[in-house]
């Protein structure tokens, strides 16, 4: 065996590896990372049956989805965006706050019209301030703040349920009589949330931003309605347990006192529609009720769902294509037992349950009564720290911490200083 | 019998040795070069250098980022993006009318966690000691299934944090397993995590019950080092019990309650995930301590602006206490050794 035969025989085996690098190179499938929160597997098992259709129908795009909490949309997101990594798609609920991020994938999809045509007003909510063309997504699902009555409690108790008009002041009466006259423990139980707390306070009078369209929190609505909910914590009809178990900004839900009965009224959203069908079961009744009324209004707050892209590409845009068509959306909207946020769905909804398919038409029904203050603060770039801004300093207030005059002045001043540490100045 | 068991014993450590010898021949290759460059003296700094560099990456360059963060502004995460050179964050943290009262300040979440972390320091590390010290003298003595005990009481340091937090909120809840105890006994239920006035002493109570083991570990080994002999005078001269403790035990434990004593206040400082999964900082925001506050302003906004130039300057606030504390306990422990070798 000379050297140049060991030379060659070296050179022959480079060759063959390198080209067989290449062929791999050029057909392995482009990898799109989804980063997916839901609500446990009534959402999670839906999407990844679609996930693994499309993956099987595109041998050339490989899709990965990654299921993760809500808290790491909302906190573990944001970091990785601005450290310059993160996902290619994500579904998020922080849709104006993250828009410096969001990829604009008009030139990937099929027809930039249909998003137009399905997702119109939402696309907005994604938009940075003054563009109007841009597509970075769609609506996933839409939803609406609202109450849930727990209505075989109210039967119990021989109390009718109230109709649409009944005022926040009303409904927190009759929770009351129910309480006391079945022994439940918490006649009212709303969602840690300013998002939650917004609705009602519109409908007292809430206006969120001033007459040049700055947001200015603190109003007499916002008091009103936020007195409200301090007083009912002092008088017992909302438990401390529930908002006191947090702190700061922090996102709390009932969901273990109401399925456990021990809730008369729930203050929620359309969101909790599936979730109770899965975990209420025949336990007992429930409804969702029209949106109480205060003097203003009688509104819930709209909100949602997205799948926004971080990256643009042809392979996103085929996944962005897919998951939005009118057929997979009406498919997961079925399972999940959701509103649409497609104009034009027909969907076949997965469920016997009556309370699940009275919830539904219910909260459908709030869509068009909600109010325009309602839908300029969902589609407000700020919302989320004029939410975070409410919550924190209402919770401080109810176990004590600061009077709600002092909590009112700190609402505006976090906001304040919130804006100018993004904005500058 | 022995002379064969010997031999297959020799061939297969021969057998072992070549990759060894292979290994050792591969090392001097590399090393050889170096050590005449540098010299024999300047080797060990070559042996240190792997170390250093990992040190270097992983504690130096992000101190040194954290203390530029603290003096940019901003909502970018990236340095270029951000506005430097401002003290805005500091001014921000100090900016208080009165110091006493958290309301009057520019970030009372921030005066609030650390009113909250003196409080649970004090507390948590005076009944953290009392309790080891207790718990040390006890397990000192000849009981029955002392080695049972001492693996009962150090079992909780072996848990993660957040094991701990959860398995306590089963147990604290209002409808958890002692409430469940108290309303058998005809009692109210109790709010042990959401009534302000309760909250903190339940944490307090979680951290020494999951951090005792440890410190009682330090203790028992400060007992088991005093020489019987002294017991033994004592006790031939007619001492008391408590006269024994008070005037032998607790001033020869004095040099180990002092490393208890700094490591359980620097681990108290720092206290975060426990107290997290148990409280998650409320209610309001009685039980939330300095490291959630840098926690939340920087990473856990939930949508508000992420201030990472605010959680790096309240960390540095934090790096200069926890460095003081630091330097307590290297000049007790230098001082303790060098009165041992005095001794």
């Amino acid at each position: 065996m000379n050297f140049k035969f060991i030379l060659k025989a070296i050179s022959v085996a480079l060759v063959s590896f390198s080209l067989t690098l290449i062929s791999a190179v050029s057909f392995a499938a482009t990898d799109v990372r989804i980063m997916w929160y839901g609500d446990g597997d009534k959402e999670n098992v839906p999407i990844a049956a679609q996930i693994d259709e499309f993956n099987a129908a595109n041998p050339d795009i490989n899709v990965i989805l990654d299921i993760v909490p809500y808290d790491a949309i909302m906190n573990t997101l944001p970091i990785q965006l601005a450290a310059g990594e993160g996902p290619d798609i994500a579904r998020v609920t922080d849709l104006g706050g993250l828009n410096k991020y969001y990829a604009d994938i008009t030139p990937y999809v099929a027809d930039p019209s249909y998003y137009e045509k399905s997702f119109g007003p939402f696309l907005n909510w994604y938009r940075k301030p003054g563009d109007t063309t841009s597509i970075h997504g769609f609506h996933s699902t839409m939803t609406v703040t609202g109450p849930y009555v727990n209505k075989t409690l109210f039967e119990q108790a021989g109390v009718d349920l109230l109709g649409p008009g009944a005022t926040w002041e009303e409904w927190a009466a009759v929770s009351i009589e129910v309480a006391e006259k079945t022994g439940t423990p918490i006649p009212m139980a709303w969602d840690r949330s300013g998002h939650r707390v917004s609705g009602p306070a519109i409908s007292m009078g809430a206006k969120y931003f001033d007459s040049s369209g700055d947001p200015k929190l603190v109003d007499d609505g916002l008091k009103a309605m936020t007195q409200m909910l301090y007083d009912w914590h002092q008088a017992g009809t909302m438990s401390k347990d529930l908002w006191g178990s947090v702190s700061g900004s922090k996102y709390h839900a009932p969901n273990d006192w109401w399925n456990a009965a021990e809730v008369v009224f729930m203050m929620s959203g359309s969101w909790q529609i599936g979730r109770f069908a899965n975990e209420v079961g025949d336990d007992f009744d429930w409804w969702a009720v029209p949106a109480p009324c205060g003097p203003a209004a009688c509104t819930g707050m709209p909100g949602g769902n997205a799948l926004l892209a971080f990256n643009a590409n042809p392979a996103v845009g085929k996944v962005m294509d897919y998951l939005s068509s009118k057929e997979q959306l009406s498919s997961f909207i079925g399972q999940v037992l959701a509103i649409p946020g497609h104009l034009d769905l027909q969907v076949d909804y997965q469920t016997d349950d009556p309370n699940a398919k009275h919830a539904l038409n219910t909260f459908a029904g709030a869509v068009p009564t909600i109010d325009q203050v309602a839908f300029d603060l969902q589609a407000h770039v700020d919302n989320r720290i004029m939410f975070n801004a409410i919550i924190s300093r209402l919770g401080q207030a109810i176990v004590g911490e600061m009077t709600m005059e002092e909590a009112w002045e700190r609402m505006d001043e976090d906001v304040e200083k919130q804006l100018k540490e993004k904005y500058g100045g | 019998m022995e002379n064969i068991r010997n031999q297959i014993k020799n061939f297969f450590l021969r057998i072992l040795n070549i990759p060894f010898a292979f290994l050792m021949h591969a090392i001097d290759l590399i090393m050889w070069p170096i050590q005449k460059i540098i010299g024999v003296r300047n080797m060990p700094y070559i042996f240190l250098l792997p170390n250093l560099i990992f040190f270097g990456l992983f504690v130096i360059i992000p101190l040194g980022a954290n203390f530029f963060f603290s003096l940019s502004s901003g909502d970018e995460l990236l340095f270029a993006e951000r506005e430097l050179p401002t003290t805005k964050q500091y001014d921000q943290l100090f900016d208080c009318e009165s110091y006493l009262n958290p309301n009057t300040c520019t970030e009372d979440f921030f005066w609030r966690g650390v009113y909250n972390t003196i409080f649970f320091v004090v507390f948590q590390v005076g009944l953290m000691i009392f309790f080891s010290v207790l718990t040390a003298v006890i397990l000192n003595k000849k009981i029955i299934g002392r080695g049972f005990f001492r693996s009962v009481f150090f079992f909780p340091v072996l848990l993660s944090p957040v094991v701990v937090g959860l398995i306590w909120q089963w147990i604290l809840l209002k409808n958890g397993a002692f409430n469940a105890i108290i309303e058998s006994y005809g009692g109210d239920k109790v709010s042990f995590l959401t009534d302000p006035s309760w909250a903190m002493a339940s944490v307090i109570f979680v951290s020494i019950w999951a951090h005792m083991g440890f410190y009682t570990l330090i203790v028992l080994a400060g007992l088991q080092a005093i020489p019987p002999n002294l017991y033994e005078a004592a006790e031939m001269d007619g001492t008391s019990r408590e006269r024994i403790f008070f005037r032998i035990t607790l001033p020869l434990l004095m040099p180990n309650l002092l490393v208890v004593f700094i490591l359980a206040s620097i681990k108290g400082v720092q206290t975060f995930d426990e107290i997290y999964v148990l409280t998650g900082g409320g209610p309001g925001t009685s039980t939330s301590l300095i490291v959630q506050y840098i926690f939340t302003t920087g990473f856990a906004s939930s949508g508000s602006v992420q201030n990472f130039g605010l959680a790096a300057a309240a960390s540095m606030v934090l790096g200069v206490v926890l460095l003081f504390l630091t330097l307590m306990q290297l000049y007790f422990s230098r001082n303790k050794e060098s009165k041992h070798q005095e001794i």
